[in-house]
């Protein structure tokens, strides 16, 4: 994991010192709302429905315990007792008073954190793939890359008034995990014939009000060149992306409007300029980068024999081999597994978690996984690197501490955003929908038996839920003052990524589990043995889907 | 006189800025004395401007600052404005004046930005400040300059990026 030196702490604490100035010169009225605005957005605080929200940057969702228990200790003391993992990876409060934000961004800033860009019209925070050098199917481990990159964007003077944010996410695995093809930027890292390392470039992906799946505007780029062609990639935007609408400001529209060649061209002759520039990466650059992110202290074991002890446990505790199947994914390394956390239970707010919860997870990741936690954007937290040895040890402990929920990847791991309980841009509440529809699939084996289903709820067109990449998509929608819900089918965040389509009229929230109720029966009753939900309707289609839904329903 | 912040001290502004034309800009007349001409007055006389050692250019958002290729090389003073200041195309404009074209004058930011911009925009090259909101306290903006003393990231002030200065 990235350590902080001397550099990256003095860094960091001018921008505290900075914004500890800015809230003084607020609150005492010499600094205007509308001026402190993007100040405060671009550390973190957001004014909310209720009470102000302030964003914590996960860096591509590592954390480590001492940082996981600051989290804890900053829920308890300046908020009630609990945060919420983001759609993309991040920590954020519900419930902090402004005066206190500065004494929060310092505690943070002692452990190595802040809420620097992740909110505002800037370069967020770069997200990745949770199984980050454990995955069996990964290239190249994505870390260093987003650390480096991380560095670059923090404080970026040029990019800090864009037009719109901007997110980028990288992948270094066959299998995408971080949604590349939906951000304004994915990079996939490739390595060409010869075997070295570089970039596919995508620009122009995003949700939102008007989704769009990227285009590829380079198929390799050389590691060594990846600021630089960023930084003509971000410049043409600054200076030609829309700004006299900020619904038509993302890097989305730009590029659809260029064209995707023409982009690509103004990109290459921008870079031309900035090619072999001080930016430039040198091996040792990389190397350095790399010296953080080398493996844990990882023990020779005989996989057979661990996996058959793991096996006979499974036989004796169906409960425990149901939770091998959903939570528990393959390591790249013999005798060890990666172990989804479900923040998802019955009844609380998918990816909300406690203090003391927090403080638990920070036990079981010293007890079982060198100390490291990830948060991915499913609004889980992962154990990376786990003997598969202690496996039925680390199950029984977190079913105790209540994250042991068998539903990683199913119906009921929910992606949802705070909605209307909380934002204010939700034009309806989510978080009430996905507990109606857990509730209304209880059966834990009939989830179980589903298979992998993804089924994301955002409360606003903002679509912090992704609704346009769930397999089913729940977009919250404001009719004349009463809240009302339109389901969407066939969306995928993952290679072969795909936009979600609209089922038809929108229905009640009461109506919502019966829904999704019938959506799943007409898979069950079409799917051949080996399809998924997604299978099933990319081969039959909406129409049989629709039929049955506004039938019931109509 | 009205003042401003340059090169880390305040000082008088003795220029003087016209505005846009409404007409021709062929047609403007450029008074005598230190001024200030929009883009498209410099482009449109630039001939005759030349001659004069006292002619600065401003330039808009949303104007491109490449336009005005050597003639930077030559010229006193360039302003980038900022119709609003969440406006942030002057930051690559300074940047582009300063890097692509060799600028090495006065760099000035007139217009509606805010104080807290200071710092990144003298990373971009900005070594005047002239602000449009006359009260703005001049002493407390100077001192944002200094809200950083250390980034990662190479800048016109710091071509070297941090990761290869790092011991």
């Amino acid at each position: 994991m990235y350590i902080y030196d001397h550099y990256d702490h003095e860094i960091l604490r001018q921008r505290v010192a900075q914004f500890r100035d800015q809230t003084q010169r607020y609150l005492a009225g010499e600094l205007a709302d509308a001026e402190f605005l993007p100040l405060r957005l671009q550390n973190g605080l957001y004014i909310q429905r209720l009470a102000p929200m302030l964003r914590i940057n996960v860096p591509y969702g590592m954390l480590n315990t001492q940082q996981l228990r600051r989290l804890a200790r900053i829920a308890r003391d300046y908020d009630k007792g609990y945060c919420h993992v983001s759609t993309r990876q991040n920590i954020q409060y519900n419930w902090p008073n402004l005066e206190q934000v500065p004494d929060i961004l310092a505690e943070l800033a002692e452990v190595e954190m802040h809420g620097t860009q992740s909110s505002g019209n800037c370069i967020r925070n770069i997200t990745s793939d949770q199984f980050a050098g454990t995955a069996p199917d990964e290239v190249v481990d994505p870390r260093p890359y987003c650390e480096i990159i991380r560095q670059w964007s923090s404080f970026h003077p040029e990019f800090a008034f864009l037009p719109r944010k901007f997110k980028i996410a990288i992948s270094g695995s066959q299998m995408d995990r971080a949604a590349i093809q939906v951000h304004d930027i994915g990079l996939q890292l490739v390595t060409n014939d010869a075997g070295d390392i570089g970039f596919k470039v995508l620009v122009g992906g995003g949700l939102g009000r008007t989704p769009v799946i990227g285009s590829v505007i380079r198929d390799y780029l050389p590691e060594a060149h990846i600021l630089t062609y960023l930084e003509a990639i971000l410049r043409v935007y600054n200076l030609h992306g829309r700004r006299d609408n900020k619904y038509k400001a993302r890097i989305k529209i730009l590029v659809r409007a260029m064209g995707p060649e023409t982009f690509a061209q103004a990109v290459e002759e921008e870079w031309q300029h900035l090619k072999g520039a001080q930016s430039t990466l040198r091996s040792e650059d990389i190397e350095r980068a790399k010296s953080y992110f080398t493996e844990p202290d990882y023990q020779t074991l005989n996989d057979a024999q661990a996996q058959a002890g793991v096996d006979a446990l499974a036989g004796e505790h169906l409960a425990f081999s149901k939770w091998l199947q959903r939570n528990v994914r393959a390591h790249r390394v013999p005798g060890y597994a990666a172990v989804t956390l479900s923040l998802k239970p019955t009844g609380i707010a998918p990816g909300d978690v406690t203090d003391s919860q927090l403080e638990r997870i920070a036990d079981l990741a010293e007890r079982f996984s060198f100390g490291e936690v990830r948060t991915t954007h499913e609004q889980n937290m992962v154990l990376a690197d786990v003997r598969k040895d202690e496996l039925f040890e680390l199950w029984q402990a977190a079913r105790e501490a209540g994250f042991a929920t068998p539903n990683i990847g199913t119906l009921t791991d929910i992606i949802c955003c705070p909605g209307g309980d909380f934002c204010s841009l939700a034009n309806a509440k989510s978080i009430p929908i996905a507990e109606a529809i857990q509730r209304q699939f209880s059966d834990l084996d009939y989830v179980y038996d589903l298979g992998d289903l993804d089924l994301n709820i955002s409360g606003c067109m903002n679509a912090c839920g992704h609704h346009h990449v769930g397999h089913i998509g729940v977009l919250g929608v404001d009719k004349k003052g009463e809240e009302f819900y339109q389901v969407m089918l066939g969306g995928n965040a993952s290679n072969d990524a795909s936009l979600a389509k609209v089922l038809g009229p929108a229905f009640e929230a009461e109506q919502m589990p019966e829904v999704v109720q019938n959506l799943v029966n007409v898979y069950l009753e079409n799917r051949t043995d080996e399809e998924l939900f997604i299978d099933t309707y990319n081969r039959i289609g909406i129409v049989p889907f629709k039929e049955r839904v506004y039938a019931k329903a109509g | 006189m009205p003042k401003l912040v340059k090169d880390g001290a305040i000082i008088e502004d003795t220029w003087q800025r016209l505005d846009k034309p409404a007409g021709d800009a062929a047609d403007v007349a450029v008074p005598e004395g230190q001024v200030i001409v929009p883009l498209s007055v410099w482009l449109a006389q630039r001939n005759a401007l030349q001659a004069r050692r006292d002619i600065g250019v401003w330039i808009d958002s949303d104007e491109n600052a490449l336009e005005l290729g050597e003639d930077a090389k030559t010229l006193p003073l360039v302003a980038v404005h900022f119709p609003g200041f969440m406006d942030g195309r002057a930051f690559s404009s300074a940047r582009l004046l300063r890097e692509r074209l060799g600028f090495e004058g006065e760099l000035r930011a007139v217009g509606a930005f805010i104080r807290d911009q200071l710092c990144y925009l003298s990373r971009c090259g900005v070594n005047a400040f002239r602000f449009d909101d006359e009260t703005t306290d001049l002493e407390q903006a100077k001192n944002s300059l200094k809200d950083f003393t250390e980034f990662y990231q190479a800048g016109v002030d710091q071509p070297v990026p941090l990761f290869r200065r790092r011991a």
